[in-house]
């Protein structure tokens, strides 16, 4: 919101285009590069160098190299948003980027707002008045994306964890609130000890979600995938062969329910989520209207689909069905149960549809490296990308429920140095915000709803 | 048909609490200023609780003294019992309350009232407002008689429309009995004030002569007393102390109340205005907190001169018989003699978004308002408002600015803003919960925080503010010295730290370090401090304060730094949020409906996201910027 605030964010799409750029903008944009870049030549200090100038060195978290980059320094106002901005060119993948983008939020930038960039440059008279409309629609657009995704992205287990976190948090600081307010009613006698307890507790489950972030697990990171077919084509056991294989890796939150709607597997290096099989089920039903409608629109949403072929059967009307749906999709065609006698083979299905095709069998397990060779290959040239807005996403969760962790510290460290109770609501309402920041809600008046709804208090 | 004339400067309608200071502020300011009043008797009337001040309602009061009010002066004179709540939390949530002989305030009141140069009481109902040319231009009396002002403050309370109810029992009168003002508010529609409809109620009196005293905890007042004002003497204060007493409703009285639900009006639905939640009639918290198996009951004398005792947590507007009952069925109270009844009362009041921080109204310049007639509830709240209502009536005559009080800078500024900034459904009350930085909003420092304005628009003698000077350099230049002494791990230090407790030292340590350990006070420093100078406790508690929270203070004032940011960026008045395209509709509404003066006040309207603000700070830029190349 302010302009004086240093904001970083991932300045190019997240899909494997060889390099990538970081970018960072405010105040102490400079300063943070110093922290995080060290010159090939060690004697050049980056924010002394001119503007304009490329320096060439490594990114270092302490005394580890992140990656080999180049960094891009333009001084205020002669940059995109009239700030000093740095520019950091890394060819570390979709990974190393995420990296370099947090090192730059741990040393003190923040994750950029959605069309953050665009407005700054614009309110410091670096974009034609003309262009305003179009800003203001950016600004829109990209927020209103941002607030969707924000909450859509997380799982859904995640976001109970999230809300239940909340509500408690909430009905602590009520109480505190309420026994500042109406001391003669309530006390706050003994309350200390039993927060501490209660506030260890949340700070152990912000610290798992923390790993969990590291780990992918929080949000719905990956390729967005369907698998279509008709009845008994054998997508349910190709989910589960699927499913089966990378079990071992991809395993949910421990005490949260699995999602229902979706799964995540991993299958090369990358990551698929499988999305919506309840709608799937639903799409056996072809000849149905409505089945066709669910399916065409989750085909629609989808980054891929995976197409199952019966080989044991012909293909019938529901193919052509499902086949004219999938004209402009990204599609890989799996010609499944080819363990059983063939009726149709590759070639027959070729002449209808000119797609990529794996023969498989889901049951016996085969033909799932070539369906993997073929996943990595589109992904790599470039056909199929994810979502890019998913990593800022990720990072502002991550650093939202980095910040909510250390309120709670500080908490715990308000109890055990005795200080007065007021203080724990200070630091526990500022958990309840950053937690808030993650579900996209506010504060608003929440705390005085709940302390009017859940202590009596008054004349 | 001939009429009285009368040309003065500003009007105030209305003299309660708000109408006091609104009128004292004005006529102090030099300018002529009549205050009308139902009834002079009534003048600073206290309907309801026996108390000043409270949780975070002693803070207004301190702000209200800073500023050059007069709510803490009378109390400071006419308290039967004083305690500092909280004492054992930190300084934020200090907050002092006092237990103000009514009949003594209202008379002190009057006092100050009768003898301000430039002030004339006159005791008539106002019936209409009068406007010319978009501007208020004066005021007209029930008996047809005109006062032509430049200014008119608006303090009517709880008297427009009232209406006392209990039981089926209901009167068209405003508290106690007292006349109720039933013209006013059609003229308030006429130009065009949307009206809202609330409800408080107040506990019965009894008689103390009835109570058994033997079944109740005695309640004392504060063994040192802490005075209101900045400007008394704490020497003054130390009384001795009138008590109060503690007692409980049991299951008997929760059931009584339980089988005549259906004969209270509020639950009958004869009760169309809105209640507070945070002061809930007795019968509301038994169906709220269904199981609470007692709840508090505070015996509050009204005075010193009268056995009026005030029952405090049992308001209500159960019928007459049901209340004998009730509050026969509390332990001491079985033979209550009960002097009044408890009564809910309806009033008509505004839809407090009607007007700008500095309580004028938007649509008429020169029209303000203060207190309860602009949505809140309690004294400290209406007094508050009424001062600043009044400082703007006459900065706005006298061709000055008028005043905004901040979120950062007071309690005050909190109460506006939410008023007139966020919907408002319920007679609103003042919270410590309210505040976001309520460490630096404290009950201790309102005169650092305020005083400088109120001697900047003229309340505050030119004496008061060099005597604050004084003490804030004193404060600094102590705050400096304790940052810079440094003591090593001597005998005698790690001797006085581990006598309270404290680990010793292991290199050498500033005092202020030292001072910042939980456990470690400024006063026990002395013995390893020699250089010490001799200071005023004001000055001590300060430094105390300052240096021991630092951590929190700091991070407080940074936020702070953001918000004034966004305050300082202003919104025209004029700014036509139908022309901005991208703005979400129910933003559109909210922001037409509120007209923010900023930035900051437009991030708080609820319904308004930070994506609409970011769309409005870039159409304000747009348009600066062509209004730059037309010029």
């Amino acid at each position: 919101m302010t302009k004086s605030d240093t904001i970083a964010a991932i300045a190019t799409s997240m899909t494997n285009s060889g390099i990538g750029i970081i970018r960072i903008s405010g105040e102490e944009a400079f300063f943070i590069a110093d922290q995080i870049f060290q010159p090939k030549n060690p004697e050049k200090k980056l924010s002394e160098q001119g503007t304009y100038t490329i320096h060439y060195g490594n990114i270092m978290d302490e005394e580890e190299i992140l990656d080999e980059v180049i960094v891009l320094l333009m001084r205020g106002p002669h940059s995109y948003t009239a700030e000093d901005t740095v520019e950091i060119d890394c060819h570390g993948g979709v990974f190393v980027m995420k990296k370099i983008l947090e090192l730059a939020i741990r040393k003190g930038a923040r994750p950029a707002e959605p069309g953050e960039f665009t407005k700054r440059a614009f309110l410091n008279g670096r974009i034609d008045l003309s262009q305003a409309e179009a800003v203001i629609d950016i600004i829109q657009a990209k927020n209103n994306y941002a607030l969707k995704s924000s909450v859509r992205q997380l799982k859904g287990s995640v976001l109970k964890k999230i809300q239940r976190m909340r509500e408690k948090i909430l009905y602590e600081i009520a109480f505190i609130e309420s026994a500042l307010d109406d001391p003669e009613h309530i006390s706050l006698e003994d309350y200390p000890q039993n927060l501490q307890k209660k506030v260890q507790d949340l700070k152990e489950e912000a610290e798992d979600l923390l790993i969990n972030a590291d780990q992918g697990r929080i949000l719905k990171e990956g390729i967005r995938t369907v698998i279509v077919g008709k009845p008994n084509a054998g997508k349910s056991s190709l989910l589960n062969t699927l499913v089966g294989d990378s079990r071992a890796i991809v395993t949910d939150i421990a005490g949260t329910t699995r999602d229902i709607l979706e799964e995540q597997i991993q299958l090369g290096g990358l990551s698929l989520n499988i999305v919506d099989t309840a709608g799937i089920r639903y799409t056996e039903d072809v000849v149905e209207k409505i089945g066709v409608d669910r399916a065409k629109e989750s085909a629609r949403n989808a980054d891929l689909i995976l197409y199952v072929v019966d080989s044991s059967t012909d293909l019938d009307e529901n193919d052509e069905q499902i086949i004219s749906m999938l004209k402009d999709q990204n599609v890989i065609v799996l010609l499944n149960k080819i363990d059983l006698p063939l009726v149709t083979e590759a070639d027959m299905v070729k002449k209808r549809i000119q797609k990529p095709i794996v023969c498989i069998s889901a049951k016996e397990e085969t033909g799932i490296d070539q369906f993997t060779g073929i996943l990595e290959e589109m992904f790599l040239s470039g056909k199929i990308s994810f979502n890019d807005e998913i990593y800022l996403t990720s990072i502002r969760h991550k650093t939202a429920m980095q910040e909510a962790e250390k309120s709670l510290e500080r908490v715990l460290e308000s109890i055990s140095t005795g200080m007065p109770e007021d203080f724990f609501s200070i630091d526990l309402m500022d958990v309840y915000e950053s937690l808030g920041n993650i579900l996209g809600e506010s504060v608003g008046e929440d705390l005085i709803n709940e302390i009017f709804s859940k202590f009596c208090t008054g004349k | 048909m001939p009429f009285l004339e009368e040309y003065v400067n500003v009007v105030v309608v209305g003299a309660g609490h708000a109408g006091c200071e609104a009128a004292l502020a004005c006529a102090r300011l030099g300018l002529e200023t009549v205050v009308f009043t139902v009834s002079v008797d009534s003048i600073a009337l206290m309907p309801c609780n026996p108390n000043i001040g409270g949780s975070s309602k002693g803070h207004l009061v301190r702000e209200l003294d800073a500023l050059g009010g007069e709510m803490g002066k009378v109390i400071d004179k006419t308290f039967i019992q004083s305690k500092m709540l909280n004492v054992s939390k930190g300084p934020a949530v200090h907050s002092l309350r006092a237990q103000a002989d009514k009949a003594e305030y209202s008379r002190a009141m009057r006092k100050v009232l009768e003898n301000t140069d430039h002030l004339q009481i006159v005791q008539a109902e106002v019936t209409d407002i009068l406007a010319e040319k978009g501007k208020v231009a004066g005021v007209r009396t029930y008996s047809g008689a005109v006062y032509h002002a430049k200014a008119v403050v608006l303090c009517t309370g709880t008297y427009l429309r009232a209406r006392c109810i209990y039981g089926n029992v209901s009167n068209y009168t405003g508290p106690n009995g007292l006349q109720a003002a039933n013209h006013l508010t059609d003229s308030l529609k006429r130009i065009g004030i949307e009206m809202y409809r609330f409800k408080t109620g107040t506990p019965a009196r009894v008689d103390r002569r009835s109570v058994d005293f033997s079944k109740m905890e005695e309640q004392f007042g504060d063994e040192t007393v802490v005075p209101f004002s900045f400007t008394t003497d704490p020497e003054t204060v130390q009384i001795k102390q009138a008590s109060c007493w503690l007692t409980y409703t049991n299951e008997k009285t929760h059931e009584i109340i339980r089988s005549n639900l259906d004969r209270s009006p509020l639950f009958s639905g004869d009760i169309e205005g809105t209640g507070p939640r945070y002061c809930p009639s007795i019968e509301d918290k038994v169906v709220k907190f269904a199981d609470k198996n007692r709840h508090q009951v505070f015996l509050e004398p009204e005075g010193l001169y009268t056995n009026e005792m005030y029952v405090g947590g049992m308001s209500s507007s159960l019928p007459e018989d049901v209340q004998h009952e009730m509050y026969h069925s509390v332990p001491g109270l079985e033979n209550a003699r009960i002097v009044r009844n408890a009564y809910a009362i309806e009033y008509d009041c505004i839809n407090p978004q009607q007007l700008y921080p500095t309580l004028e109204f938007k649509n008429l310049k020169g029209l303000f308002s203060g207190g309860q007639f602009n949505g809140s509830s309690g004294y400290e709240e209406a007094a508050s408002q009424g001062l600043v209502a009044g400082i703007n009536a006459a900065m706005e005559i006298l061709g000055k600015e008028q005043i905004v009080i901040d979120r950062s800078q007071g309690y005050i500024g909190v109460l506006i803003d939410d008023l007139v900034t966020k919907e408002n459904h319920e007679p609103y009350r003042m919270m410590t919960s309210r505040s976001e930085y309520r460490l630096l909003l404290r009950q201790d420092n309102a005169d650092q925080r305020l005083t400088p304005l109120g001697y900047q628009v003229g309340l505050i003698s030119e004496e008061r503010y060099q005597k604050l000077l004084k003490k804030t350099e004193l404060i600094q230049k102590e705050k400096k010295r304790l940052e810079e002494m440094m003591v090593g791990a001597s005998k005698e230090v790690q001797e006085l730290l581990a006598e309270y407790g404290s680990t010793g030292l292991k290199t050498a340590a500033s005092l202020a370090e030292i001072l910042r350990r939980p456990e470690m006070k400024y006063e026990y420093l002395a013995l390893i401090d020699p250089e010490r100078p001799g200071l005023p406790q004001e000055v001590t508690e300060q430094v105390e304060i300052d240096i021991k929270y630092d951590g929190y203070i700091k991070r407080q004032l940074k936020q702070v730094e953001q918000f004034k940011r966004l305050e300082a960026k202003k919104i025209p008045k004029d700014l036509n949020y139908d022309e901005i395209q991208s703005l979400r509709i129910e933003a559109v509404q909210k922001l037409k409906l509120c007209r923010p003066i900023s930035i900051g006040q437009a991030s708080r309207i609820s319904g308004v996201s930070p994506a609409d603000i970011s769309v409005l700070l870039v159409y304000l830029e747009q348009k600066r910027h062509q209004k730059n190349m037309e010029e």
